[in-house]
């Protein structure tokens, strides 16, 4: 059963950071779906605590990215050295040759960098000096971006949102939670003691095991039918993409498995659905992000079948 | 060579519901058949029950085949012929009971339903009531159920039912569309020319002793009249048939009349209309009541008062008609007539005559000799009964001076006897007197049991006097009705005991129902037609227009059909059906599942609002869930049957 891997991950998860089983619950299944996911809230809320956290607890190898105005591709990607000694150019591989990837405040680099690292996202490869290497598996990227109304960064085009399967605000922690966070242990220093809880291995059986899961034909009709109310929509500038209805039909298939069920229900559709939809679709009038209340009313304007 | 027994147990249903399709179809159709083909038919059935209950071999095919040509050499010797109506029933009939051993495919399971579908149509073609209606229904239903149990020999059969139901239902616009618009031919809809020669009850042209008490048995209607307005009281309530004035010393015989377009009379008094609706009897007097006022439709009237139709009536008819109880008539009667009215066999009743003669000795005039004639039949106490003793040649004779019991036509013949042997012109009167107000409807109902003889005497200046000798000794037969005359302890029919008063109450709600179809559906003529398609706004409501209507509403119907069918797609599905019946009840209680809202999610708010019935809420949800999202394709059957029932028993509060 693979399923005892996700609880027995978000219940040392939970320990950790508190008051956030929700977020911890999306960030599993977008790992469990296979796909990247983007964190946008303002700093210090846990962002990177939440990214450790899962490397540490699934024992994946993790490097973190400061994204910066003066980052360039080379420095996520790796450069090229002349040997003296083998008198050829050696590659020395880049900080995105890891398992886990925290891409920090990704909105701060220029698009130049931005690109390469959204390119080596989408083909989990990356090409220098002509020469493709393949990155390695599992292959994750967790992205922190602050929201885009501050000073000097570089918002993130729709072209390359659409590459994260899933974008998640983490909020201010309830006032339960934030007392026990001011009051207890630091994070930091819980996350270094935390052990993993599961192997890489068993991720990719949690993989395996959300691509089993059951979509009947009437689920398809209900996530048709959410997809064509975004086209049809008038809140919406454009509606979502065929991509975006895979991305939302796995991600529903994770949140699924995590609920312990072998079949995808219109419930798991509507978990994920602001979290798929929410980076996809701007509003119709002056092309902002879609607030999450636009999202609930037509989630809401769409019947189960 | 015994065939394997059926091994699918699937299999049998649909040839269990259409044994079951056979018994309802042809039950009926035994009141018809030869005895011994309703017999076979029976004994075929009972046999295939046989096989389909203990899994036993089917015939060999060689004995069926044998069997169906015996039949049809019964039928040849029995009928005569292969053609027409009943030869052709009769046949069919059988071969539909022998088609039961033949059913492996569903192919035979549909020329079976197909044959007994043709056989119900073939009720109508007997009689045409609302009992034999009843019966083709039933009979289409369980061909139905036989069709959908085809389809789905597992479905539990209340489902099967309802399905069939729904269907027939949804048959009902069209019907209504088809009977109202298909054009009519004048004359009945569904009688073959030769069907209403048979046996129908009623008076005949001639009586002897013993012929209307036979009559009075039968509880069969003869006609109903719709008065508007009050109907004339019991008393006057005389409704005439033929009148007899040819004796041959035992029995009556009309003889043949005149008739001419007007009344020979001029209407005088009291004036009552009403509509009559005549019974097939096939014979042409109308029997209105005294006396019928001019201008009646399809009707002449004959010089001895009554009204007759232009041909005989062979089916249901209804007139139009009015009555002068209280008109004088005849009072300019023909020599002629009035001869034939005094005449008797010579040889006859001799004691009968020399009474007469004895009470005529002296009299003034007519109508003290009436008088006295009366005087003394009052004096002899004579008995009114139902079972009069048998008489003789001498039936006057014998009933005036042995026997002294009787019913109304001894009291009629022996009092006509007896006023032409002192020399007054009288004759017998035979027709129906009385009649019963049906509370249910308001119509009259006059039945066979309301049969009566009486008479007539020509006294000069007054004309034919009506003079009822039962009075004399019964005299309640005529204000209170046949119940009420006879002496006690007289058997009387079942109908008329009192103690059965509930079972007449149940009669009269029967026959206001079957008189409103009588009227109604099987009255729907030619002429109501054209009504109606006037009264709609069709002025020339030829064949041509009434076809072109019948296809336009047809069509219509059938796109309203359509999208009813569209539109209630989803809800066919009876997993769908099981959970908005569930979302149904717990709207009820206030609690509806928001369009929006997944089984869980429902099920969960639900579970909050009602905390002692969160359990059952989610297992429900729970189930709909896993059996609507769990798999494609239709759900398990079975699974999704427990999830109706356990819907079906859960009461939200």
């Amino acid at each position: 059963m693979p399923q005892i891997h996700a609880s027995r991950l978000l219940d040392a998860a939970n320990r950790i950071i508190l008051g956030k089983a929700q977020n911890l619950r999306l960030a599993l299944s977008c790992l469990i779906a296979g796909g990247h996911l983007l964190i946008e809230d303002v700093p210090g809320v846990g962002k990177t605590t939440l990214a450790h956290l899962l490397a540490r607890l699934i024992g994946l190898q993790f490097q973190r990215i400061q994204f910066t105005s003066d980052l360039l591709p080379a420095d996520i990607i790796g450069v090229s050295i002349f040997d003296r000694e083998s008198a050829a150019f050696r590659f020395h591989p880049g900080p995105v040759f890891a398992q886990l990837i925290l891409a920090d405040e990704i909105n701060r680099a220029t698009p130049k960098t931005q690109s390469a690292l959204l390119e080596a996202m989408e083909e989990r490869q990356v090409t220098a000096d002509g020469e493709t290497m393949p990155l390695p598996a599992p292959f994750f990227v967790i992205a922190t971006q602050n929201p885009t109304h501050q000073i000097g960064t570089f918002p993130l085009p729709e072209s390359q949102l659409d590459r994260f399967l899933m974008r998640i605000r983490i909020g201010y922690p309830d006032r339960e939670a934030e007392r026990a966070l001011l009051m207890g242990e630091d994070r930091r220093e819980l996350l270094q003691r935390q052990e993993p809880v599961i192997r890489p291995e068993d991720l990719v059986a949690l993989q395996r095991a959300a691509a089993a899961v059951t979509v009947s034909d009437r689920l398809v009709d209900y996530v048709q039918a959410l997809i064509e109310s975004t086209r049809h929509s008038a809140d919406f500038a454009g509606g979502l993409s065929p991509r975006a209805g895979l991305a939302l039909l796995s991600a529903a298939r994770a949140w699924a498995l995590i609920e312990n069920r072998d079949h995808v229900l219109p419930e798991d559709v509507q978990a994920v659905f602001p979290h798929i939809a929410g980076h996809r679709l701007r509003l119709a009038g002056d092309g902002r992000s879609a607030p999450s209340e636009a999202i609930t009313r037509l989630m809401r304007a769409v019947a189960v079948v | 060579m015994p065939r394997p027994p059926e091994t699918n147990p699937g299999a049998r249903s649909p040839a269990a519901w259409l044994l079951a399709t056979a018994a309802v179809t042809l039950a009926p159709h035994a009141l018809h058949l030869p005895l011994w083909m309703s017999g076979l038919c029976a004994l075929l059935l009972a046999w295939r029950t046989h096989l389909l209950v203990r899994i036993g071999a089917a015939p060999s095919r060689v004995l069926i085949l044998a069997l169906a040509l015996a039949v049809a050499i019964g039928v040849r010797y029995e009928f005569g012929h292969f053609f027409g109506k009943d030869p052709g029933v009769a046949l069919l009939a059988v071969l539909l009971c022998l088609k039961q051993f033949e059913v492996r495919s569903p192919r035979d399971v549909h020329s079976a339903v197909l044959l007994s579908f043709f056989l119900q149509l073939g009720l109508f073609l007997h009689d045409q009531t609302l009992l034999i209606a009843a019966f083709a229904l039933a009979g289409a239903l369980f061909a139905t159920v036989t069709l959908l149990r085809l389809q789905d020999g597992e479905a539990p059969t209340r489902e099967s039912l309802r399905s069939a139901g729904l269907m027939m239902a949804q048959a009902v616009p069209f019907l209504l569309a088809l009977f109202l618009l298909f054009p009519r031919v004048p004359g009945p809809l569904w009688g073959l020319p030769a069907d209403a020669f048979s046996g129908t009850t009623g008076l005949s042209d001639s009586m002897e002793p013993g012929s209307i008490s036979e009559l009075i048995l039968s509880e069969a209607i003869a006609f109903r009249a719709e008065f508007t307005g009050a109907a004339p009281p019991r008393e006057q309530r005389y409704w005439r048939g033929p009148v007899l004035t040819a004796f041959d010393g035992r029995s009556w015989r009309a003889v043949p009349t005149l008739s001419t377009a007007t009344p020979p009379y001029t209407p005088f008094g009291p004036r009552y209309d009403y509509a009559l609706t005549l019974e097939a009897h096939n014979r042409p007097w109308i029997l209105a009541l005294d006396f019928p006022g001019p201008g009646a439709a399809g009707a002449r009237y004959a010089t001895d008062l009554r009204l007759l139709a232009d041909r005989p009536v062979r089916h249901r008819t209804r007139f139009a008609l009015t009555a002068y109880p209280e008109t004088p008539v005849g009072r300019f009667e023909s020599p002629g007539a009035l001869a034939i009215a005094r005449q008797l066999p010579s040889d006859t009743n001799p004691r009968t005559v020399a009474l007469a003669r004895e009470l005529a000795e002296g009299a003034p005039d007519d109508e003290t000799i009436l008088a006295r004639v009366l005087d003394h039949m009052r004096e002899l106490g004579l008995v009114y009964t139902l079972r009069p003793p048998l008489l003789g040649r001498h039936s006057a004779d014998e009933f005036l001076f042995d026997t002294r019991r009787g019913f109304c036509e001894h009291f009629a013949s022996a009092f006509v006897v007896l006023m032409r042997a002192a020399g007054v012109p009288s004759r017998v009167v035979t027709g129906y007197q009385g009649g019963e107000i049906n509370p249910i409807d308001g119509s009259m109902v006059v039945r066979q049991s309301d049969a009566h003889a009486w008479a007539e005497v020509w006294l000069d200046g007054r004309g034919w006097v009506r003079v009822d000798p039962t009075a004399l000794a019964a005299p309640s037969r005529i204000d209170a009705g046949l119940a009420a005359a006879l002496p006690q302890g007289e058997l009387l029919p079942l109908m008329m005991r009192p103690a059965l008063s509930w079972l007449r109450a149940a009669r009269h709600r029967w026959e206001a129902v079957s008189n409103a179809w009588n009227q109604w559906v099987l009255g729907y003529d030619t002429l109501r037609q054209h009504e109606l398609m006037r009264r709609l706004g069709v002025a020339e409501p030829d064949w041509r227009t009434l076809s072109a209507l019948l296809a336009a509403s047809t069509g219509v119907l059938m796109l309203l059909l359509l999208a009813w069918a569209h539109a209630r797609h989803r809800a066919a599905d009876p997993l769908d059906r099981a959970w908005d019946a569930f979302c149904a009840k717990l709207a009820r209680r206030g609690l509806p599942r928001l369009p929006w809202e997944g089984p869980m999610d429902y099920a969960g708010r639900v579970a909050a609002a009602l905390p002692t019935r969160a359990g059952v809420v989610r297992t429900i949800a729970a189930a709909y869930a896993r059996l609507r999202y769990g798999g494609n394709g239709p759900a398990d059957p079975a699974a999704t049957r427990a999830l109706a029932r356990s819907i079906q028993r859960f009461k939200p509060k």
